[in-house]
């Protein structure tokens, strides 16, 4: 396959936009006309041919761009990569995962060729060739998870598993739906989730670490998760909502096509062999309402989610002050018909 | 379960002597003093072999005569709280696995104890810690990473940044720190009054 790699802007000018393919790509989260949290936890199983869900790591036509993005998110806030001593067994392991199934999948583009322990690595889009011995850090520029993950779209975690829970110890979250990977570090599960709102009650995340928890090898799932941002930000950190939060207050009825944007986290989980930690990537995929509202059924189904959502859900991912704004700006682009059942466009 | 504390925040059920313990290492800071005498007064073959470690400026009027009066193993006093924690380090790094660890005093001071405790291979959850005195927090501006002490209200002023920031109820052990947040970055200048702390 080809992919023809566009060349765009995440902050200041923000040229980021869809191509039409992509959007029809889009992984739209809501398979009906509400939303309520759920353990919505599937396996990642190989889906259709060019969706997200085709390959288990989805490199798409923004990867170059966004690959610039957070190579310049990280020379202003180094921390936003960080890894704890004790998890440099898992960095290999996350080498291993993302190098052979980039490779594997998008031969065209990535090529990995491995003697023993010596292996090189050829990235074409970033014009990289690498020979390293996997296991020796001095072998490559940037310690192991940094060095893939500065190749690889999507944040990516680290978790330790002991004492019946998962640690955050390690991470490369650049585009993140305001939380703080240099904050949250160290915490488990349940700390690192403390500020969700109404899921503590319905007791999700107590389901969802001992579903995490007997996750085994070969076997990798994945949950899709939402929120809104205005303009196509990756970088929505709370180091930096002191100058990304005001945007929040442009939002008018003329402008809402191009500026409010849904985003949706593609959240995939994987076991690692050698140190028996998880990986949790979040791939993030940002569309703006004009281009929603080109898919007739998205345009009446995300509608209809967002007027109906609990005010509790639309504070916690700060929607609030534009809420009103985009439900009157897509009540156009509803005409009440009734909508079919599934994620995908008619 | 209280749902309304949240999950990050740890909580302190206060200091019970743990009778399996081959030696006890007890830390007090401001208030803390009559929580250890709750828990050791009398237990003289457990202050047989017990360490004690305060501040001498920190600790509350009159406990230090009362925990001197305790006649424990040993009492280390030290000048100020910093100096406490670096003693606190200098005994746990000599100190081998049937040692238990108690803390009492206020909330900040605990956090940093069992962080610096946690870095030395101890489970957070294994430290005995009770909570006595006001209700100010540490806190950590997520935009300059300053830390102040003693945060007694929110939104409250950074001295590293100079911005308002809400204290979050999110906590982070290894910081021993709860997250501030700029309180007015989607309306500038749009700062509601100051409310005190209330736990």
């Amino acid at each position: 396959m080809t992919v023809h790699f566009k060349q765009e802007t995440f902050r200041d000018d923000y040229t980021y936009s869809n191509s039409p393919e992509a959007i029809r790509r889009f992984p739209f989260p809501f398979d009906k006309d509400e939303y309520m949290y759920s353990v919505n936890i599937e396996q990642h199983m190989p889906g259709p041919a060019k969706s997200p869900f085709e390959f288990p790591i989805d490199i798409d036509e923004h990867y170059v761009s966004e690959m610039r993005d957070r190579a310049i998110t990280l020379a202003q806030d180094p921390k936003r990569c960080q890894s704890l001593p004790h998890m440099i067994t898992a960095e290999w392991d996350l080498v291993e995962l993302l190098m052979e199934s980039m490779a594997k999948h998008y031969p065209e583009l990535f090529t990995l060729t491995q003697d023993g322990d010596r292996w090189r690595w050829i990235n074409r889009p970033l014009d990289i060739d690498q020979t390293f011995t996997f296991g020796d850090a001095s072998t490559l520029p940037y310690p192991p998870m940094e060095y893939i993950t500065r190749q690889c779209q999507g944040d990516f975690a680290l978790l330790d598993q002991r004492l019946d829970n998962l640690w955050m110890d390690a991470g490369m979250i650049t585009s993140q739906a305001d939380w703080s990977l240099d904050f949250d570090i160290g915490m488990n599960f349940l700390e690192w989730h403390a500020p969700v709102p109404l899921a503590k009650d319905m007791a999700i995340f107590e389901r969802a670490l001992k579903f995490l928890l007997n996750l085994q090898q070969g076997r990798p799932v994945r949950r899709l998760n939402w929120t809104m941002t205005i303009n196509p930000r990756l970088d929505t950190s709370p180091e930096n909502y002191d100058k990304w939060g005001a945007d929040r207050a442009t939002v008018t009825p003329e402008n809402v096509g191009r500026k409010v944007h849904l985003r949706v986290e593609l959240q995939a989980m994987w076991r690692l062999p050698r140190s028996n930690a998880i990986v949790f990537s979040i791939r993030g995929y940002l569309i703006n309402m004009d281009e929603l509202v080109t898919v007739p059924k998205w345009a009446r189904r995300f509608h209809r989610v967002l007027r109906e959502l609990r005010p509790e859900l639309a504070e916690y991912k700060g929607l609030t002050r534009y809420r009103q704004t985009t439900i009157d700006w897509l009540a156009k682009h509803d005409d009440g018909a009734p909508t079919s059942p599934g994620f995908q466009p008619d | 379960m209280n749902t309304d504390v949240m999950d990050s925040r740890p909580t302190y059920g206060g200091l019970r002597l743990d009778p399996r313990a081959k030696s006890h290492l007890v830390v007090v800071d401001g208030d803390g003093a009559p929580a250890v005498l709750d828990a050791f007064a009398g237990a003289e073959d457990e202050l047989n072999r017990t360490t004690i470690l305060c501040a001498h400026e920190d600790v509350a009027a009159g406990g230090l005569e009362r925990l001197c009066a305790l006649r424990a193993a040993r009492l280390q006093l030290s000048g100020s709280s910093e100096d406490l924690l670096t003693e606190f380090e200098r005994v746990l790094d000599g100190a081998d696995m049937s040692v238990r660890i108690y803390v009492a005093g206020r909330e900040s001071f605990i956090g940093k104890v069992v962080a610096s405790a946690a870095l030395r291979g101890v489970v957070p959850d294994s430290v005995v810690a009770e909570r006595r005195g006001g209700v100010s927090r540490r806190v950590q501006c997520v935009h300059c990473k300053h830390i102040d002490e003693g945060v007694t209200a929110s939104p409250y002023r950074c001295s590293g940044c100079g911005q308002h920031l809400l204290v979050r109820d999110h906590f982070s052990r290894r910081l021993a720190a709860f997250q501030g947040v700029r309180i007015d970055a989607e309306i500038p200048g749009e700062v509601p009054p100051a409310m005190e702390l209330a736990s």
